[in-house]
């Protein structure tokens, strides 16, 4: 167990929305609560690292949570180098979460 | 109606925005992110309001009344999910900026070319590398308060908090709030020092009463949770291999070098490491402001830097809290309002008296908790200095030794720390360090820093390719 | 005889002179009034082109570096060890292409020229050019591969350059600001005058870059040495797509050109981290290097133009420089007649890097005396197109 959302209904803040908002990450479904960001939807679903990294094939997740880090880059529908701790999910998104591009990879 | 253009709707930019609208000028406030409120007022999304939210936050009400006065003004124009991305200094100053989704790929690309402009973009946390700070589980203090208060998200269930300052207790308060079990925070500095500082104990504060009540109430926090808070304690590393697992905690000394013999292993399943902040200056830099020596935005009494009608302020003139940025904030505000619409008006007297109170705690706040030089001796060589491109602490000494230089721009360009994605926001100013005690003369002469970033942030090449919609902050429409 | 060299300046272009002139026997001193390594060295990027020249003194040096680099890389790598970091040499060939109707034809004229002055420019048609370059723009409308040109890392061949030159014999004094000529009564430079004291040799050779102007005239000489600017951007990491330097052919005649107006062009490239470079513009602003939004907005339009997927690719840097123009476009390696004792090695523009190498090796052996690598006439401050530009009187 690690990351955990509280449940809202336990929270002495006692937050309202209840509307959910439903994406994919890497092939499987994933539901949060909407207003979200991607990293915190993959954070509940109890999974830290996001990317393996180029260099030494390591695993990297959120760090600053606020932007600045670009650790938590993500690809959401085909585009790449999306922050995922900044992007709220919308409702189908499309997140892939692989290892990050091998520049000497690939063709020719 | 002259404009005044605030970047960053934190403390300091609502604060600014307030003043400068109540002076008569007409307001237009950017925040990259799609709500006010910056670090410190970071809360639930709309779509979530949460009836209880000033359980999470100091000076709420403060936050409220901005927030209400500015989005019920005729005369200001609020832009959420604007990411200001350059400052061109050419005739006068042009703010471009991409309206829109955060790293979109179409979004609006927009230019404001006001008569007066006010930079309040804050800080982020500064955390000095350590073996095992890139595995997942290893978070800035920011992270967490961020996840807390904007998701309602706690990154661990067993949490230790570390590094230097103030701020890691509101970090603690915000994890126990959101359900972590926080079983300590450590301070790396000692009690000597900080009593030099400001007093052994950082809520005992004289002078900046908000303040110290502010921390006052982490501290009771403190104590009903019965969270150990240690003096010159460290986390020297982090273990696992998907996640963090345990860490390595040590006693430093004076100058934050790790003593041997001291390690011990705890258990966590998350850990918070902050040990300072970093000002967010390259738009600063980019409208050819200058810096003090210590690398904040250098201004005058009246919020004034060095460029003519560009004010700042918040974190990016001196680390010293949301009551410092909030006057600092209300001074800039005014007298960019006068600068826009050249007119004089009474100066903000209550404003400049808070501000006078609040600088003093920013000393105090570098005094006892700056960062000191001796915390590389926890650093092995297969360290990673730069996270983006993975550069390690061996490889840059090598590089240094190698080519004896002293040139920040050629060891950079050499090695690779500092080029990657971040453009060195989470390495550059330890690199340049590092970098500068490495080389013989410890030197790094070619006057290059890291906070240079004539792009603020990334943006596709189809957008910048894309003509812009010249604006309008001119002509005041909305 | 001369047995004594100071070089002012320690760009690549000092670099090179100076290992050159210390493998020749020469003691030497670099001189730079900032660091090694940091100025137009730094800020551009490393191409040894062959295709952008025109039949020419320049295609002629550029053809002699091209055969030089190799076998540089392998003396420099044997000499530093693992240690220091890679010179990432890569031959990649380059690919230019037209994108307009017009284009097409001046490019293949150009090439045949390039052919039978030495060149190897393969004329490709579209689906040979898309072969070599899948995510190329199909719309191109002729394509011409160049396999001699290649890249380096400027910043770290030019460290390498100069770490050799130190193993050599050479000393590097860093932040030391020249502040006039030593002149005997004749008129002969015997040394010159800085902030840490005099420093007296038989030659004193000015590599300082786009600044060689304001050194000459420091030292009581004129020089037509120009500040040309130039940007280029930086995208994010990405898997490798772009595997030859590619660019536009309207780029040729944008490196000719003398307009000092904004020109761009799209030039397309991978690095080995995986970060793709774009440029260029060539822009006459004097040393002012406030950023300009239009020109780096009409690079990315260019490269889109030749790659259109490059459209969603995030771009993280823009950096740019000041490349040494010459109003002749031809480098300056050479004495310099009108002060005995003084010495140029400037004026390469766009192409410093890939020349580097032999105008080191071309100047040793003009202040030695020894065989020049090359016809040193067509470098020399005396040749007839500098005439107009010398008359001035300092
Ligand atoms: C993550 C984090 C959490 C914090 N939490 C606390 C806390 O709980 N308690 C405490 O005492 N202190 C906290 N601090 C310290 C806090 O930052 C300051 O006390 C206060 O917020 C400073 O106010 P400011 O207005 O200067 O900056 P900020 O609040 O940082 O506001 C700056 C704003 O500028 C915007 N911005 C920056 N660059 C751009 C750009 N290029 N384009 C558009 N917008 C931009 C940002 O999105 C941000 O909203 C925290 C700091 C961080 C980094
Ligand atoms: C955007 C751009 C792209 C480029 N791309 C390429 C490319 O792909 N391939 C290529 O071959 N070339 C390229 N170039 C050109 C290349 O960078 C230059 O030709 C080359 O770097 C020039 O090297 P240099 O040593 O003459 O000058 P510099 O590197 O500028 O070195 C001159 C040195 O002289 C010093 N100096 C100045 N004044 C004084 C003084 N008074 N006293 C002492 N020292 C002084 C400076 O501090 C500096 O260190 C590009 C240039 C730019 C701007
Ligand atoms: S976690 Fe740092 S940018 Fe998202």
């Amino acid at each position: 167990m690690a990351a955990r959302m509280l449940p809202s209904e336990k929270d002495p803040i006692g937050p309202e929305g209840t509307a959910t908002v439903s994406i994919t990450v890497d092939g499987h479904a994933a539901t949060g609560i909407l207003g979200q960001s991607i990293a915190g939807i993959i954070m509940a679903g109890e999974r830290l690292g996001f990317r393996q990294t180029a260099k030494l094939d390591r695993p990297r997740g959120v760090f600053c949570g606020i932007g600045v880090c670009f650790d938590c880059l993500v690809e959401v529908n085909g585009l790449s180098d999306v922050r995922a701790c900044q992007r709220k999910a919308s409702e189908g998104d499309v997140v892939v979460t692989a290892r990050d591009p091998q520049p000497r990879g690939g063709a020719a | 109606m002259s404009e005044v253009l605030v970047i960053g709707a934190g403390p300091a930019g609502l604060a600014a925005a307030r003043a400068a609208s109540d002076a008569g000028a007409s307001v237009v406030l950017l925040d990259a992110s799609d709500a006010l409120g910056g670090q410190f007022w970071r809360h639930l999304p709309e779509t979530r309001p949460a009836r209880n939210e000033k359980y999470l936050h100091h000076g709420w009400s403060t936050f409220r009344a901005l927030g209400e006065a500015l989005e019920s003004s005729p005369t200001v124009t609020i832009i959420r999910s604007a990411q200001v991305w350059a400052i061109e200094v050419l005739d006068g100053v042009a703010v471009h900026a991409m309206i829109g989704e955060p790293d979109g790929a179409r979004r609006e690309r927009r230019v404001f070319r006001p008569d007066a402009l006010v930079l309040a973009t804050g800080a982020h946390d500064r955390t000095l590398p350590f073996p095992g700070w890139d595995l997942p589980g290893v978070f800035t203090g920011g992270a967490a308060q961020a996840l807390a208060k904007g998701e309602r998200l706690a990154v661990g269930e067993r949490v230790l908090v570390a590094g230097a300052g103030p701020f890691l207790l509101p970090v603690a308060q915000s994890l126990t709030r959101s359900g972590s079990r926080v079983i300590g925070v450590l301070e790396a500095n000692r009690a000597a020092r900080l009593a030099r500082g400001w007093s052994p104990r950082p809520w005992q504060l004289l002078g900046a009463a908000g303040k110290g009540l502010e921390l006052a109430g982490y501290a009771a926090g403190h104590v009903r949770h019965r969270i150990p808070y240690r003096l010159g304690r460290a986390v020297i590393a982090a273990h696992g291999t998907d996640r963090v697992g345990s860490v390595t905690v040590a006693k430093v000394d004076a100058q934050w070098a790790p003593v041997p013999g001291t390690e011990h292993t705890l258990e966590v399943d998350a850990v918070c490491v902050s040990h300072g902040f970093t000002p967010r200056i390259e738009l600063a830099i980019a409208a050819g402001c200058e810096l003090t020596p210590n690398r904040f935005v250098a201004v005058d009494g009246n919020q004034r830097t060095t460029t003519d009608g560009v004010y700042a302020a918040g974190e990016i003139t001196g680390i010293g809290g949301v009551d410092l940025a909030l006057a600092e904030g209300e001074i800039a505000g005014h007298f960019a309002a006068a600068s826009a619409t050249e007119s004089v008006s009474a100066p903000p007297t209550a404003a400049i008296r808070r501000r006078r109170v609040f600088t003093g705690f920013a000393h105090r706040i570098e005094a006892a908790h700056g960062i000191r030089s001796g915390w590389s001796g926890w650093l092995t060589d297969s360290t990673l200095i730069c996270r983006c491109e993975e550069v390690d602490f061996g490889s840059m000494r090598a590089a240094a030794v190698a080519t004896e230089s002293e040139s920040f721009r050629s060891l950079k360009l050499g090695t690779r720390a500092g080029l990657g994605i971040c453009q060195g926001r989470m390495c550059g100013r330890t690199t340049e360090e590092l970098l500068c005690a490495l080389n013989p003369n410890r030197e790094l002469s070619d006057g290059a820093v890291s906070d240079r970033r004539p792009l603020a942030s990334p943006l596709r090449i189809g957008e910048l390719a894309h003509p812009s919609s010249q604006n309008n902050a001119r002509k005041g429409t909305p | 005889m001369v047995s004594s060299a100071i070089v002012i300046g320690a760009g690549i272009v000092g670099a090179a002179c100076a290992r050159s002139l210390a493998m020749a026997g020469l003691d030497v001193t670099v001189i730079d009034r900032s660091t090694a390594a940091s100025a137009t060295t730094a800020r551009g990027e490393g191409n040894l082109l062959v295709s952008d020249k025109a039949p020419g003194p320049e295609l002629v040096m550029a053809l002699a570096a091209a055969k030089r680099w190799p076998a540089l890389v392998r003396e420099l790598a044997d000499e530093l060890g693992d240690g220091f970091p890679g010179i990432e040499y890569e031959p990649k060939g380059g690919l230019v292409v037209a994108t307009t109707e017009d284009g097409a034809a001046p490019l293949l004229r150009f090439a045949a020229a390039q052919r039978s002055a030495g060149v190897d420019a393969r004329e490709l048609s579209v689906a040979e050019a898309l072969n070599l370059e899948p995510d190329l723009n199909p719309a191109i409308t002729a394509a011409v591969h160049y396999p001699q040109d290649a890249q380096v890392h400027p910043v770290n061949a030019a460290e390498a350059l100069l770490a050799s030159a130190r193993r050599h014999g050479a000393r590097v004094r860093q932040n030391v600001n020249l502040s006039g000529p030593i002149l005997d009564a004749n008129g002969t430079l015997l040394g010159i005058a800085t902030n840490e004291g005099e420093l007296h040799a038989d030659a004193i050779i000015v590599a300082a870059g786009p600044w060689s102007g304001e050194v000459a005239r420091t030292l009581g000489v004129t020089l037509p040495v120009l500040p040309r600017r130039g940007m280029v951007l930086v995208t994010s990491r990405m898997p490798k797509r772009i595997f030859h330097k590619v660019y536009d052919a309207d780029y040729v005649g944008a490196v000719g050109s003398g307009d000092a107006a904004l020109q761009t062009s799209g030039v397309v490239e991978s690095t080995e981290s995986g970060n793709v470079l774009i440029g260029s513009s060539r822009e006459q602003l004097g040393f002012d290097d406030r950023l300009r939004v239009d020109t780096i907005a009409q690079i990315a339009a260019k490269a889109i133009r030749l790659f259109p997927f490059l459209a969603d690719q995030a771009v993280i840097r823009t950096y740019g420089g000041f490349r040494p123009f010459m109003p002749d476009h031809l480098p300056l390696v050479s004495r310099d007649h009108r002060m005995p004792g003084l010495w140029h090695a400037t004026g390469h523009e766009g192409a410093g890097i890939g020349l580097a190498p032999i105008t080191g090796e071309l100047i040793a052996a003009l202040v030695a005396g020894a065989a020049a690598p090359c016809d040193p006439e067509p470098y020399s401050l005396a040749r007839s197109s500098l005439e107009p530009h010398l008359t001035a009187v300092a």
